[in-house]
């Protein structure tokens, strides 16, 4: 099990950042290669077939479903506006007729001659893509979206709520490791994206939210505070949908955790510039972490890291532990011995050792690491 | 293909949606037996996009320790020339890219619906959904549903061959409007069979195959009192190789390189838990529990019944064993004083970090506890699911009027069960056996006599798949390298309220033990040693003869020996008083021997 370790979190100050703006179903690009996109801007759109209606045509016209079609005023595939007439019988000398009336605009899908049911649907549902970050697009995906590339900060976090948003960066902790208050939550907050240190209370969060902030970047919380504001117990670790006024990103884990220091510096050094943000996270088939993304046009290319996490974890990389009783902690890895140690839970494992910023040494398991890329 | 008789050797992998593991098996003097065992990342996503290239790397590990020359670049050596050169079979099974994710349909919920739902899950695929005509949903939300599931395959039921046809023509109609679109790309449509009444095949094609790729089979339920869920079986088998898996990156490759088709994994351990059951003529109980979903496979009555809970498992899915079973029913197995905030901390943090592992004791406890709960809950959901078949008139005399069984009671019965198989990492790989009998025994509350067992290194996939070619093979292997005993656990049946009171009293070898109610025993008795126990249950107690009444039975040990769990059954429960409770839980764990001694 040489791969046994969790690839790092990246963040990086000057990334290459590749972005795939995707539609949920075909329909029209309208950005072309080469344009400078601003993040608000529409790269492509699309309609969703609408919504159906189901109409028990036999059973309102009091008929047998085979004999409906002699008294339907529709055909399949027609378009309808409300209050059209759909059906109606002959009545007596023209009185007493029951006539039945589209409940919606949209068009005729089906009328069934064994269940007597028609299906209506409504019109289509338009559904527009933006560019999400300022960048340029470097690529069309035939009748489905873009991609777009910009250079600039990137950070991922672990875990976060709420999607796609946008806003200035600003500072509300002192420092990476302090724990902020409602008091540090002032109306200045209003459309911005706020960097926290160690620690955000469920009271806090709802004040964000409050004062209108659009995001919050913190080092850790408490799930029981997540389920409060929520409203419910995560189960399953897919987020992103949650309408709950604020988009949340956290960079450690859950409990009060210091914000990695050079993830906190990194993102305060961009006060006032607007930074990209998505809560989603997806930790199955496909992992999708959130991310903090603040675009900057003026890095040069020879400027640009970029890190190939597949190589594995080597002698003098930088890790952070990731579980109890270490959890949090930041080191050096100083040894990768090969065979299986028996370590205090009596699991034969594979190892290695870190040297922590303390100066401490310790062994764990590598499965308990991740790589800090950069 | 070579005969089943002349088969020396043979390669198996199973393609996990995080680990490729290959076995190799050969022929001895002694029978078959797995010679070695090795595994890679699985290669289905990015950057590889190509499940093959784990299968090779998994092989060329099993290659490396077995010193045999097994693949000659992207080719396998066959036949067997000697020891050290070829293999004759290469099979595979495969759960990557999600596994087989399906919906069904029926008329009635708890018959047609219910079934289809039995014959799916029976197959290997995980049920997104079931829609009824009777389920209380609008035909408009039924059609959202399907629309927005995107399932992999669906199977459409529903009336008895010869009954009304109305209610399977208005699902295909929902099936129609909702035109739904595959899970993998959108070059194919999407795969529907229809296992319903055998007089709506005319309306179902003309309702959807236009829309869906249709295929007709026999009716599951041709009549209330029969199911027949073999043909919607075979067939779902056939499509996921054909229409699901050979979308998804390398896997048309993979079906070139294997001699027989490669099948759903649960799909093959429920073939395998099935055979052992028949051929022992015995109740098994199995279950496998991985990091996102926990299956769950039984015979009983020869009945076979499987069961996935999608979102119980021990890494991905850790989270919502919490938000389904309660934290306090996660922190009553704890055993010692554990905060509810740090609790949930830790869990989400597992959630968010899964490859992690148990570092600290504590940590250990708190997983094994979190198992507890996931097998619990999945033995529930499967109870609901493993039934006699509903809606089915029977014939009563007085003598039923006092017994409750009705159509649809469950058919898991844990006083008749006979033996329970265990699989999954925090089963398989606990760092002591004894943990892995306990957590089944508080999971699943077994009651009388029950073997206890798990799988060695999860290798039941590819003996399943092997049975289907050679099932002495798969026997043999799976009795002497894959199955390890644990030992019996005797429990009586009943309860009283007061702890060390009389409850049992155990006699063998010409040792007489008196076991206390709300205690634990543990007795020596090693692997493939039988004996013969007296067990005389106290007034109130049962061990299946009745209350109160003795039972002689051979019984047979295993690694961790013969256990006796006098707690109590129907109900067991643990003690309310917080202080007490960490005092038991204590108390068993020292003398079962669970965990080290915490200095």
């Amino acid at each position: 099990m040489a791969h046994a370790f969790t690839p790092g979190l990246k963040v990086s100050e000057k990334a290459v950042i590749y972005k795939e703006r995707r539609l949920p179903l075909k329909g029209e690009v309208v950005a072309k290669v080469g344009d400078k996109v601003k993040a608000d801007d529409i790269v492509a759109k699309t309609a969703i077939p609408g919504d159906v209606e189901t109409l028990n045509i036999a059973g309102r016209l009091g008929v047998s479903p085979e004999d409906v079609k002699e008294f339907l005023k529709v055909k399949v595939g027609q378009k309808i506006k409300k209050d059209d007439i759909i059906a109606e019988t002959n009545g007596f000398f023209g009185h007493f007729k029951t006539v039945i009336k589209s409940p919606i605009t949209g068009s005729v899908e089906n009328m069934s001659e064994i269940t007597g049911q028609m299906i209506l649907r409504h019109p289509p549902k338009p559904i527009e893509i933006d560019a999400y970050i300022d960048g340029y697009v470097t690529g069309i995906i035939e009748n489905e979206g873009v991609n777009i590339k910009t250079n600039g900060t990137f950070v991922q976090g672990i875990f976060g709520i709420g999607g796609e948003t946008r806003g200035k960066v600003m500072k509300v902790a002192k420092s990476s490791d302090s724990v902020i208050t409602e008091a540090d939550i002032t109306p200045d907050c209003k459309g911005k994206v706020l960097i926290a240190g160690a620690f955000i209370d469920v009271k806090t969060l709802r004040k964000t939210v409050s004062v209108g902030a659009k995001g919050i970047v913190v080092g850790g919380i408490d799930d029981r505070d997540i389920k409060e504001f929520l409203g419910y117990d995560i189960g399953v670790a897919i987020t992103g949908s949650e309408k709950k006024g604020i988009t949340l990103v956290v960079t450690e884990g859950f409990g009060q955790m210091s914000m990695a220091k050079r993830t906190f510096d990194i993102l305060v050094s961009h006060e006032g510039e607007i930074a990209s943000i998505n809560g989603a996270t997806q930790i199955r088939a496909g992992v999708l972490r959130p991310e903090v993304i603040i675009p900057n046009f003026n890095l040069k290319e020879e400027d640009l890291s970029s890190v190939d996490s597949s190589s594995g974890i080597k002698i003098g990389h930088n890790v952070r532990i990731i579980r109890a009783p270490y959890f949090g902690l930041i080191g050096k890895v100083t040894d990768l011995p090969s065979e299986l140690e028996k370590i205090k839970t009596e699991a034969k494992v594979r190892i290695l050792e870190v040297e922590l910023n303390d100066g401490r040494k310790i062994t764990l398991p590598r499965a308990n690491i991740e790589l800090i890329e950069e | 293909m070579i005969k089943p008789e002349e088969l020396k050797s043979i390669v198996a992998t199973d393609c996990g949606s995080t680990t490729t593991k290959a076995i190799l098996i050969e022929k001895k003097e002694e029978g078959y037996r797995l010679i070695v065992r090795g595994e890679a990342p699985t290669t289905v996503e990015a950057p590889f996009e190509d499940v093959t290239r784990g299968v090779l790397n998994a092989v060329t590990e099993v290659e490396e320790l077995s010193n045999k020359e097994i693949l000659d670049g992207e080719n396998f050596v066959k036949p067997y020339r000697d020891k050290n050169h070829g293999i004759d079979i290469y099979i595979s099974t495969s759960s990557a890219g999600g596994g087989l994710q399906m919906m069904v349909a029926g008329v009635v919920k708890t018959m047609t619906a219910e079934s289809a739902a039995r014959a799916a899950l029976g197959a290997g695929a995980i049920v997104m959904d079931t829609i009824a005509s009777n389920d209380g949903k609008q035909m408009h939300e039924k059609i959202e549903r399907i629309r927005t599931l995107r399932p992999d395959m669906i199977l459409l039921s529903g009336g008895i061959d010869g009954g009304t046809i109305s209610h399977v023509a208005e699902l295909s109609e929902i099936i129609a409007a909702a035109d739904p679109k595959p899970r993998f790309g959108s070059t194919y449509r999407l795969p529907v069979i229809f296992a319903g009444n055998k007089d709506a095949r005319d309306i179902v094609k003309n309702n959807l195959e236009k829309k869906t790729d249709l295929f007709i089979v026999d009716n599951l339920r041709p009549v209330l009192e029969r199911e027949n869920l073999r043909p919607a079986r075979d067939k779902i088998h056939d499509l996921f190789m054909e229409h699901v898996m050979a979308q998804a990156p390398g896997y048309k490759k993979l079906m070139s390189w294997t001699d027989v088709p490669i099948m759903p994994t649960p799909g093959a351990v429920g073939l395998l838990i099935e055979k052992i059951a028949k051929k022992n003529g015995i109740e098994v109980l199995g279950v496998d529990i991985g990091g996102a979903t926990t299956d769950v496979f039984s015979v009983f009555q020869g009945i076979f019944n499987r069961t996935v809970s999608a979102n119980l498992g021990m890494s991905y899915s850790i989270s919502n064993v919490m938000a389904s079973s309660g934290i306090n029913n996660i922190m009553r197995w704890i055993p010692f004083h554990m905060d509810e905030k740090d609790v949930r901390n830790r869990i989400k943090n597992k959630m968010i970090r899964p490859t992690t592992i148990p570092q600290t004791i504590e940590d250990l406890q708190l997983e094994q506890a979190i198992a507890r709960e996931a097998l619990r809950l999945a033995l529930e959901q499967h109870k609901t699911m493993a039934v006699s078949l509903k809606g089915v008139q029977q014939e009563r005399t007085i003598s039923d009027t006092f017994n409750q069984t009705q159509s649809g009671a469950t058919l898991v019965n844990m006083e008749t069960l006979n033996m329970i198989v265990g699989s999954g990492g925090v089963l398989s790989h606990a760092p002591r056996r004894v943990q892995s009998a306990f957590m089944m025994i508080d999971a699943f509350l077994p009651e009388g006599f029950t073997m206890l067992t798990v799988d060695s290194i999860f290798m039941m996939p590819q003996l399943g798949v092997l049975s289907q070619v050679h099932e002495q093979a798969a026997t043999e292997v799976f009795d002497k390298d894959c199955l390890i005993r644990l030992g019996t656990c005797i429990a009586p049946i009943g309860n009283t309220k007061k702890y060390d009171s009389p409850c049992v009293t155990i006699s063998y070898n010409g040792n007489t033990k008196e076991v206390k109610y709300g205690e634990m025993t543990l007795f020596p008795l090693g692997v493939g040693e039988k004996v013969e126990v007296k067990v005389k249950p106290e007034k109130g107690f049962d061990m299946g003869a009745g209350k109160g009444k003795e039972v002689v039975r051979e019984v047979e040990g295993g690694v961790v020996g013969l256990i006796i769990d006098a707690r109590g059954r129907r109900p067991f429960t643990l003690p309310e008083d917080n202080k007490l409770r960490v005092e038991k839980l204590t108390e068993w764990n020292k003398v079962l021997g669970t965990y080290p001694e915490i200095k």
